[in-house]
């Protein structure tokens, strides 16, 4: 440092430049930010979701919050001991609770039906719901009608994913099924191609989550397209007996079945031969 | 009778004389057949049997019983472009590119559903009415011997599919054979060709599903059929009708109408089916893949007591030292065996555990009313209780998300109503058939209730009572005693030899219990209620 204390002064006064700390601080945070909203992509779409409702659906949402959904999750959906926090579960798991009449829950039971929307929940209500919502945390978003187009989706390979990830508790059609403790499988029969897609987004209830790193969109949209098509299939065999394997079948087999032949038996044999002369 | 045309008489006297058919026709052909209901349950499964064979070889046109991995290209839209075995693309074929392929392939299954089930009425009916004794426990374990081979024909057809179900059950099957100690893993891959699934199964199961098992049971109906005709129809007891004759209708011509009416009725109701009821879409449950299972997966409907059994296990095991000497699977090998080892088990020994019971080795052609036989009816009760229970339990998933019931409910509702339902059955059915025999004691000895209320000169009300007719009755006398076997001490208070040791008193204790008549019946002695108007003049009402 001896003897070159000139360019040692420059640096130094250089390097303790007051707008210097600023610079490193900023570019820091410009890094930091940048590579999040990068690494992240979730984080961006939501982002784009808050931006595209409007600042006044948020404060709408807000108030129909409170008025339906606070006495469970929170005045601030900070989540009570009756109902879950909901910061960070997303537009798409408002959207699929409201819209299929599973929240506002009617009782707390083992897990929350199908039921008739109530008067209010209109599809603006829920657009005002979920951006709030989705204003709290970010969380999965709804998906686009592009997305769930069961059109533009494979069924064969829908049907394959459906077969190794859905159907050992929703049935080989989607007619549902049995879990434990009072929970269960709803049938698929009713839902809307959006809430099947939301459903697998969010993990609602007993469900658990397949997030777009397990099943991506496009085969998310392929098991849409198979769950749609075998559900409006006509069935060729006749009657489909509700479609849940053997059970039926045996039923029909005895009561149909077994009743009618035994009705023929008595029939054939109360008819006493004719005495003839 | 008049001469039979000449066209008739040429052929038939041709085939006389060189057949000598002529007397076996007449002696067969008017060979008398009771006439009762239940008398045809068995033809049920008769039919179907043949219908099945019908149906079979029209399937076998078109299966493939290979397990090739090929892409599907058929109709079926949803499952195009997927890889399945050759089995499953065939049976698919079958359904959606054969003419006619779903229609035979749905009566051929429901037909063998309705096959079991006819056997199975048919052998209630045989067991309630006790129509099993001497000299027909040889036909009883012919039956039995149908009944078994029957399961395991359908298992087989069940698994030829190869669809994601039948999978299930072949994987339960092998779950099955695995839990057996030590010789498991041999004939696992003796019998799957290596490891599971491998490539053989389905092929073997095809031979076994189609030449094998039926070609034995063709042999044991045809034995069955033989004995049946030989021995001669049970019947049941009424007017007319004693141990050396059979009352009813000649084979030729009224029993062979009803036989081919009911053949025909057996086919209606699976060509119906087979049309208007959708059974086993196979094209819904995919291909099968070891890793895939769905909800609601069963068996068919005679496979659902042992699914059932497997469902209520607890899962135990026994690890012999510390796996290292291998386990044994209890939580499998109990369910897998032990209901399926104590209904077939017991359905084969209890003619001869009734025979030792009740000493009675007499022949028997006029079968009991289930009411004159308590235990043995309360027995059977027990029995179908058991197996209803663990049947019903078979489908506790579907019961739970359809009734909205617990599923660990019904386990344990199951666990209990294994052990406990059939007690109850058993005392129910007992008190029942006391009952019912003491409304017969009544009507025998009193007449049937005329419904009319009389007031006598002194003051009393009685009841007039109006004699049953000659047919009620006779049917309702047909009652005949139990034998209880000799076991009272002779003079000296000494019991004979074979009472002496503790099998012998339990035997004489069961024999007193399963054979004394606890209301027999009385000759009609109430000749002052007989009739209306008796001991007076006749009123008109």
């Amino acid at each position: 440092m001896i003897g070159t204390g000139r360019s040692v002064n420059s640096i130094t006064a250089r390097r303790r430049h007051p707008l210097a700390r600023f610079a490193v601080v900023a570019l820091a945070l410009g890094l930091l930010g940048g590579g999040y909203a990068l690494a992240a992509p979730t984080g961006s779409t939501a982002d784009a979701a808050v931006a595209s409702g409007k600042a006044d659906d948020v404060a709408q949402g807000k108030s129909l919050f409170v008025a339906h959904c606070a006495s469970c999750h929170g005045l601030n959906a900070e989540g009570t001991k009756s109902g879950p926090t909901l910061v960070g579960v997303g537009a798409a798991a408002v959207d699929f609770q409201v819209s299929s009449g599973r929240m506002p829950a009617a009782d707390p039971g083992a897990q929350a039906p199908r039921k008739p929307l109530d008067e209010w929940v209109t599809p603006q209500a829920i657009d005002q719901l979920a951006a709030y919502v989705q204003s709290l945390g970010g969380g999965p978003t709804r998906p686009t009608a592009e997305q769930v187009d069961p059109a533009k989706g494979d069924p064969a390979k829908g049907g394959e994913l459906f077969r190794a990830n859905c159907i050992q508790c929703h049935n080989f059609v989607g007619a549902g099924g049995a879990l434990t403790y009072g929970k269960y499988a709803p049938p698929l029969h009713e839902s809307s191609p959006t809430q099947i897609y939301e459903a697998m987004a969010t993990g609602p209830q007993a469900m658990p989550v397949f997030n777009d790193s397990v099943i991506t969109p496009e085969q998310k949209r392929d098991m849409i397209a198979y769950i749609t098509s075998v559900r409006s299939q006509v069935d060729p065999g006749g009657a489909s007996l509700g479609r849940i394997g053997p059970v039926t079948e045996g039923l029909v087999a005895w009561i149909a079945g077994i009743s009618l032949l035994v009705l023929a038996a008595i029939w054939i044999t109360a008819k006493k031969r004719q005495a003839h002369s | 009778m008049d001469t039979p045309p000449k066209a008739i008489a040429g052929v038939s006297t041709f085939l006389d004389d060189r057949l000598g058919a002529g007397s076996f026709l007449k002696r067969n052909l008017r060979k008398m057949f009771p006439d009762h209901w239940s008398f045809l349950l068995g033809e049920i499964a008769l039919y179907s049997f043949i219908i099945l064979l019908l149906t079979g070889t029209f399937l076998t046109f078109w299966f493939r019983p290979t397990m090739g991995e090929v892409m599907y290209n058929g109709s079926y839209e949803p499952l195009k472009g997927v890889m399945m075995s050759e089995a499953y693309a065939s049976a698919l074929n079958i359904s959606f590119d054969v003419r006619g392929g779903l229609l035979i392939r749905q009566i051929h299954h429901w037909a063998a559903l309705l096959f079991i089930a006819g056997m199975v009425v048919h052998m209630l009916r045989v067991f309630f009415t006790g129509a099993y004794r001497k000299p027909r426990e040889l036909n009883w374990l012919i039956g039995i011997g149908l009944l078994s081979l029957a399961l395991f024909e359908g298992l087989t057809g069940y698994s030829l599919p190869d669809d994601l179900l039948s999978g299930a059950g072949l994987r339960i099957t092998q779950g099955v054979i695995l839990s057996i100690p030590l010789i498991g893993t041999y004939i696992q891959f003796f019998l799957f060709g290596g490891e599971y699934p491998g490539e053989d199964i389905i092929s073997r199961f095809f031979t076994l599903h189609i030449l094998l098992i039926p070609g034995i049971l063709l042999a044991l109906i045809t034995a069955h059929m033989i004995l049946m005709w030989v021995q001669k129809h049970t019947q049941m007891p009424g007017k007319g009708r004693t141990e050396k004759n059979v009352v009813g209708a000649p084979f030729y011509p009224a029993f062979m109408a009803k036989a081919g009416a009911y053949f025909l009725f057996t086919f209606a109701v699976l060509a119906g089916l087979g049309t208007f009821a959708q059974i086993n879409p196979i094209w819904l449950f995919g291909p099968y893949t070891p890793a895939d299972i769905s909800a609601g997966s069963q068996p068919d409907w005679y496979m659902g007591f042992l699914e059932g059994s497997l469902r209520l296990m607890p899962a135990w095991e026994i690890n012999l030292f510390g796996t290292s000497g291998g386990t044994i699977p209890l939580s499998v090998l109990i369910p897998a065996l032990l209901p399926l080892g104590i209904i077939m088990t017991g359905l084969a020994l209890y003619p001869f555990l009734e025979q030792w019971v009740t000493g009675d080795r007499r022949e028997h052609h006029i079968v009991d009313r289930p009411r004159n036989n308590p235990h043995r009816t309360s027995i059977g009760m027990a029995a179908i209780t058991f197996y209803g229970v663990l049947w019903l339990l078979g489908a506790n998933d579907e019961i739970s998300a359809n009734f909205h019931i617990g599923l660990y409910e019904t386990t344990i509702f199951g666990r209990i109503a294994v052990f406990l339902g059939p007690l109850i059955a058993y005392i129910v059915t007992y008190r029942i058939c006391i009952g019912l025999q003491r409304k017969d004691a009544e009507i025998v000895s009193h007449g049937v209730e005329s419904g009319v209320i009389k007031r006598m000169p002194n003051g009393e009300y009685i009841e007039v009572h109006t004699p049953t007719s000659d047919d009620i009755l006779a049917h309702m006398r047909g009652k005949k005693e139990i034998p209880v076997i000799e076991s009272g001490a002779d003079k000296e208070g000494v019991p004979p030899k074979g009472a002496r040791s503790l099998l012998g008193r339990l035997r004489a204790k069961m024999s007193k219990a399963y054979g004394t008549d606890h209301i027999p019946l009385e000759e009609a002695h109430g000749e002052e209620h007989a009739a209306v108007g008796a001991g007076e003049r006749k009123e008109v009402h």
